[in-house]
């Protein structure tokens, strides 16, 4: 077991895209990092950088004490889990598990000792005499995980080990995962694109962006406080709502204006947003969380500045909750929204000219919201973001 | 009541409209089976005829009218042939060089597969391009280049010089049939077995190597039949019968006798079927590996 770090490390591929920039990251001895972002975000790069099935173009990896720029996969002595498993096709489950440890020429009954043991702690006992073909999904992944786990290495590393699952499974082996990291404690590098994978399984989780780390931290400080407006929209779902808007001085307290609406800002989180002053008079990013709205009808009078005249023009029904969908005449931040309202509000034949933007409300389930009808949004203005319109970062 | 009616006519009128549609479509798919029939018989024929000749006494195979099956079927022709102490020498010959440069060809093959495979280097599809054009020219066209090599290292007539030559003729084949297949493996089982520590050599023989067994069948007999059936390598640079493989040894054959004068087809037939045998029994032993190959490559997972 060891502690992982990353020293300015620098990937550029023989083409010349720059896959990983200078990062620098630590994981500690038993720490659970997940590094989460979008495709070709340099996440798996990275990870297999620590493998050591890619080269390092620039910067230092170390593991425990040990440089391993230079060292074979064989030398740097960790474990991977690839998405598709990887299973040797020709081999039974036991001489899976088993060949990490023959080659390193282990004295035999340590070897069966060892793979029974990890067959029982993965419940694969019985399928030991199989061949990989002969497993479904789940039990692949579960052999995948002992081939790792038998091995007892410095670190295990995961490329997006659940994304060949499909979903109910795949909560399951979360939890499991989770559960076999932690009672076994070895450091793990955990790769995937699944915001959620990365919120409930990670001690910490980097989150990276275009071979760029954005932030790395405790998954609910990514939540509440997101460094800029990437890292708020990749995590939480759905994704936050972010538009262009006004902040302005009014009655002693702060508003945002967007549109022909008007929010008025917590006194409190003004006060705790140190820097927001500064942009009274001008132009601010503002975040709104889906979450952050309520059906108005549905609680007390809300205040006429923490409320949102608007109509729906969607929901999304989903059992616990409903989304509700609608725009404003702002300009919206997240470019895949974009692209959705054109679609969208091109068939509703408005002015495509004017800048609109589609926003998100998350509400209780209860609501009579129906699509096409005018609807009250009650808005927690406690929990609105702030970001540069020209840095993207946070306020 | 109507519809009782009708369901009755409609039930006496099945059996003849369905016959009429069986009769349609079989006029429709006649000159289809016609065709398959013809060439059936075009490609069947002659091995039919080679066999039949082999079991016909002598004195019964030019009689008049055409005896398409031997009257008095005899298997004298099976046990001249293989009395003959030549063509055993054949036989033997023939199986040593064809199992020798299978197994070198395989070697060769899977190795330079790996790495033309697996591995990005300068030079790559040159060498494979390259070695694809070779496998145009004609035997012909490297057989005075072949000659004058091996008169130098002193192996005319020798079966060393039909192994070094064969190979030339084989090995673009099989490296090229390994090459893909090892391209076709997920480069994840290879890095996966690095991690587990393997060295490289350790990658290819425990790792990639069963993993392309159907390949190896496939291009092991595709190179023993190559062999076997070469012919022109076997005439040009062996000369002593003891140094003949089997397709030589039929064309020089003159049975028992010795005689040159007359030529015994009945024993060239049977000695034909003999050489055809172990080709046959190797494909069908194997065919159920190339099948499973063959499949195991088009799906994944």
């Amino acid at each position: 077991m060891a502690e992982i770090a990353f020293e300015d490390v620098t990937k550029v591929y023989d083409g010349g895209t720059l896959a990983v920039e200078d990062l620098t990251l630590e994981i500690e001895d038993g720490e659970f990092m997940v590094l989460v972002g979008p495709s070709g975000c340099g996440k798996t790069t990275a990870l297999r950088m620590v493998a050591g099935l890619e080269e390092i173009s620039e910067g230092e990896i170390r593991i425990g004490d040990r440089v391993v720029n230079e060292l074979t996969p064989k030398e740097r002595d960790i474990a991977m889990v690839f998405q598709n498993y990887a299973l040797y096709p020709h081999m039974t489950v036991e001489k899976n598990l088993a060949f990490g440890l023959a080659l390193r020429k282990l004295p035999k009954e340590e070897i069966r000792d060892r793979v029974h043991r990890a067959a029982r702690t993965l419940e694969i006992e019985e399928f030991l005499k199989r061949k990989p073909r002969a497993l479904s999904g789940g039990q692949r992944q579960r052999v995948a995980m002992g081939r790792a786990i038998v091995r007892e290495p410095q670190a295990f590393l995961m490329d997006e080990p659940l994304s060949n699952l499909d979903a109910q499974l795949r909560v399951q082996m979360r939890v499991e995962i989770h559960q076999l990291q932690r009672r076994l404690g070895v450091t793990t590098i955990y790769v995937t694109h699944d915001q959620v994978e990365a919120m409930t399984m990670g001690d910490r989780v980097a989150v990276m962006s275009e071979g760029r780390l954005q932030q790395v931290d405790h998954p609910e400080v990514l939540y509440r406080k997101p460094v800029n407006e990437f890292v708020a929209g990749f995590i939480g779902s759905p994704s936050i709502n972010l538009v262009e808007s006004r902040l302005e001085r009014r009655d002693g307290g702060l508003e945002v204006e967007f549109g022909e609406h008007r929010l008025a800002v917590d006194d409190q989180l003004a006060g705790n947003i140190s820097g927001l002053e500064r942009y009274v008079g001008k132009d601010v990013v503002v975040g709104i969380r889906p979450e952050a709205f309520e059906d108005a009808s549905l609680g007390s009078q809300a205040p006429p500045g923490r409320r949102l005249d608007a109509t729906c023009d969607r929901t999304e029904p989903l059992g616990s909750e409903v989304l509700a969908y609608f725009t404003v005449k702002a300009r919206s931040i997240l470019p895949s929204a974009e692209g959705a309202d054109a679609v969208y509000l091109g068939e509703a034949g408005e002015e495509a000219s004017e800048p609109l933007a589609r926003l998100v409300a998350r509400v209780d389930s209860r609501t009579k919201i129906a699509e096409g009808s005018p609807m009250t949004l009650a808005v927690d203005t406690s929990r609105l973001y702030f970001f540069d319109p020209t840095t993207k970062g946070a306020v | 009541m109507s519809t009782a009616v009708e369901a009755a006519t409609r039930a006496a009128a099945q059996p003849t409209a369905a016959r009429r549609r069986r009769l349609r479509r079989l006029v429709r798919r006649g000159p289809f089976y016609l065709l398959l029939a013809l060439i059936f018989v075009y490609i069947v024929f002659p091995f039919y005829w080679a066999i039949r000749s082999a079991f016909t006494p002598d004195e019964d195979l030019f009689r008049t009218p055409v005896q398409y099956f031997p009257e008095h079927p005899t298997l004298g022709n099976f046990r001249e042939v293989l009395s003959t102490s030549d063509f055993q020498r054949a036989l033997i010959n023939s199986t040593i060089i064809a199992g020798t440069v299978t197994a070198i060809a395989l070697v060769v093959g899977s190795l330079a597969g790996y790495a033309l495979g697996r591995f990005r280097f300068r030079g790559r599809s040159v060498s494979l391009y390259l070695m694809l054009s070779m496998t145009i020219f004609p035997q012909i066209a490297i057989l005075g280049a072949l000659y004058t090599m091996i008169t130098r290292f002193h192996l005319y007539n020798s079966l060393r010089a039909l192994i070094l030559s064969d190979l030339v003729l084989v090995i673009p084949l099989t490296v090229w049939i390994l090459t893909t297949f090892m391209r076709a493996l997920p480069p994840d089982l290879e890095e996966a077995a690095y991690i587990d520590g393997a060295s490289p050599f350790q990658v290819f023989y425990k790792v990639m190597l069963p993993l392309v067994a159907p390949g190896l069948v496939t291009a092991g007999l595709l190179a023993f039949i190559t062999t076997w059936n070469e012919f022109l390598y076997a005439l040009s640079f062996t000369q002593t019968p003891d140094k003949h493989t089997v397709t030589v040894a039929i064309t020089t054959f003159t049975g028992k006798s010795g005689s040159t004068f007359q030529v015994p087809w009945g024993q060239i037939m049977a000695a034909t079927v003999i050489v055809t045998l172990p080709l046959i029994v190797l494909t069908l032993i194997l065919q159920r590996r190339i099948l499973a190959g063959l499949t195991a490559g088009a799906v994944k997972g």
